[in-house]
């Protein structure tokens, strides 16, 4: 499955557009990660729980985005955007949204 | 007095760490940089026509920082007289030039040449209640362009 931010993908040309597609997830933090993010806040630095724990998030919004285009019979997803939001207090919303389209070489 | 005596503590705390960490991390920034300056990025939407036969594929890169305390109060006097907040402006600064620079080796390891279509979204982590910043994830994304492994032109 092609994934791309682009409209357009070089060298192949869109032959159907089948919709919109998109994947989310909703992750909450985890209650040890927010006691190291209590200190960071006072040193500083990068988080790495949280990078983590949102790459993974995001990874699974994508592939639930890839499994709805598959049912759909797409062969590439384009246009893709992603959004970040927060929900509760601890909680995000990660939101990935595209174009499932089936390309074929020029 | 002893409100005091924590505060101040903290903010040398912070103080202390927070500027070495960030001096440690524009370091590595700039090293990286240098490496990675082949490896063009570009906003534009339609690739240039060199890119024609090129593979294409969604790379990303994300980091989460956060604020130190020394940050958090500097901000808060701010908020008073207003003006440019300096300390929050290297925090993201950093924040987006790491995130480019993380979503540039990713693409290194596929082999492209350069990323197109470069997208970079903001959001906050951290507590909502407090006033200040707590930690920020800064997300960047861009379309890959792979050369073709065959000898094509």
């Amino acid at each position: 499955m092609l994934i791309s931010n682009m409209e357009v993908v070089p060298g192949k040309r869109i032959t159907q557009h089948l919709g919109l597609v998109q994947g989310s997830t909703v992750r909450a933090k985890h209650a040890g990660k927010d006691l190291m993010a209590s200190l960071k806040n006072i040193f500083g630095g990068e988080l790495r729980g949280y990078t983590e724990l949102l790459s993974e998030s995001r990874d699974e919004a994508m592939q639930r985005m890839e499994q709805q285009a598959k049912t759909l019979g797409a062969n590439a997803i384009l246009n893709v955007r992603f959004s970040t939001s927060s929900i509760a207090a601890g909680a995000s919303e990660l939101f990935v949204y595209g174009s499932a389209v089936i390309v074929e070489d020029r | 007095m002893e409100q005091l005596i924590f505060f101040l503590v903290l903010l040398a705390l912070g103080y202390i760490f927070g500027r070495r960490a960030e001096a440690r991390h524009y370091r590595s920034i700039h090293e990286r940089e240098e490496l990675l300056r082949q490896l063009v990025v570009l906003p534009n939407r339609v690739p240039p026509t060199e890119f024609r036969h090129h593979d294409s594929q969604l790379v990303s890169g994300s980091v989460v920082i956060s604020v130190d305390y020394f940050k958090t109060v500097v901000a808060g006097l701010r908020n008073l007289v207003g003006g440019r907040i300096g300390a929050y402006e290297s925090l993201l600064d950093r924040g987006r030039r790491e995130a480019i620079l993380r979503m540039q080796e990713e693409a290194q390891v596929l082999g492209a040449t350069a990323i197109m279509n470069l997208r970079v979204e903001t959001s906050r982590i951290g507590q909502n209640a407090r006033q200040g910043l707590g930690s920020v994830e800064m997300l960047a994304y861009g379309t890959a362009m792979i050369p073709p492994a065959d000898p094509r032109s």
